[in-house]
């Protein structure tokens, strides 16, 4: 499958953080994530953002693996989370 | 008060031309709330037959403006939003807004020291949102705006950004990547480090960035920055692109 990574149409996690505080209540785009791939730990604000699309997918920003994705329909509010990682607290 | 998240009726006050593609529109909110510069409201427009379409613009305008806000929409060409904001749009029209949304790209003048801007088109609305709120505040910290633009006429904000720059430790530099009118004395091409290093110089290697413009130029400025000797954690980006569509 080639995927269409059209710089243009890219958007990060602030551009989605209204649907994701819908679904978790909170102000996601500061929460940290871990991509479950590469193990990269962004802001959930700073991930790739793409929209243009029946849905919202959260990319890596190191590897581009599918980390969040999102799907609303009439019959609810579908959250893939498989591609992430809550990162490990840190060391004090 | 209402909580961010849930939508409101914004009545179209004002509107605005920028450039011959950027529109400001100025909304009366009933449930306004002060947001923080760099924040965005989602805009939701629903058709006769249900259908509709969700956007995020960031807010142009400072907080001190009590009950409307301003929101700056360039025209994407094919795009579902942006178009009718654009065009079809007039005073008195009402559609559906939530907000302010996103806590991650924001400043407000309760954090002091040497802040950073760099812009890329309409990447700067959010960045005109902080320098606005930085002059209502009366913030004299220093500070540098970086805008990138293809043409002199693609300048958003020029003769407001003009009469905040020189005063009260703003310096702002333009770099026109495309065209340039004769007697041009900014910068002529793409952001590159060599540039990155001279607006940011002045002010430290412990400024505050934020970085907002399509992709491509968000991820040079950002990595510039880096090798420039700014840390990481002191950089932050938001990716513009056309983001209404």
């Amino acid at each position: 499958m080639t995927e269409a990574m059209d710089d243009d149409l890219v958007l990060d996690g602030n551009a989605v953080a209204g649907t994701l505080a819908e679904i978790y209540g909170d102000d996601m785009p500061t929460v940290l994530a871990q991509c479950a791939s590469c193990g990269k730990v962004d802001h959930v604000g700073g991930l790739l953002a793409f929209v243009h699309a029946p849905g919202i997918v959260l990319r890596c920003t190191a590897c581009a693996t599918v980390m969040i994705r999102i799907v609303q329909t009439p019959k609810g509010t579908f959250v893939d989370v498989r591609g992430k990682r809550i990162p490990a607290p840190p060391k004090s | 008060m209402k909580r961010p998240l849930e939508w409101q009726i914004a009545t179209v006050k004002a509107l605005r031309s920028e450039t011959r593609e950027v529109k400001t529109l100025t909304l009366s909110l009933p449930d306004w709330v002060a947001h923080r510069p760099g924040q965005h409201y989602d805009v939701r427009l629903t058709a006769e037959d249900g259908y509709s379409a969700q956007r995020s613009y960031s807010v142009a305008s400072e907080p001190e403006r009590t009950g409307e806000i301003d929101l700056t929409v360039e025209r994407i060409a094919d795009g579902e939003v942006s178009p009718f904001l654009d065009d079809t749009i007039a005073i008195g029209d009402r559609f559906e807004v939530r907000g302010p949304i996103g806590g991650y790209f924001v400043w407000d003048s309760s954090i002091r020291g040497p802040l950073l801007l760099v812009a890329g088109g309409s990447g700067v609305v959010p960045l005109m949102a902080m320098l606005r709120h930085r002059a209502a505040a009366g913030g004299k910290d220093p500070a540098r705006l970086l805008y990138s633009a293809r043409t002199y006429e693609q300048i958003i904000y020029g003769q407001e950004l003009e009469m905040l720059a020189g005063k009260n430790g703003l310096a702002v530099s333009y770099t026109l990547t495309r065209t340039q009118p004769s007697g041009w004395k900014g910068y002529a091409r793409r952001i590159d480090d060599a540039m990155l290093e001279e607006v940011s110089a002045p002010l430290g290697r412990n400024a505050l960035a934020f970085i907002c413009g399509p992709t491509a130029l968000v991820e040079v400025a950002a990595d510039g920055l880096e090798r420039v000797g700014l840390p990481a954690d002191r950089i932050r980006t938001e990716r513009f692109g056309p983001s209404g569509a």
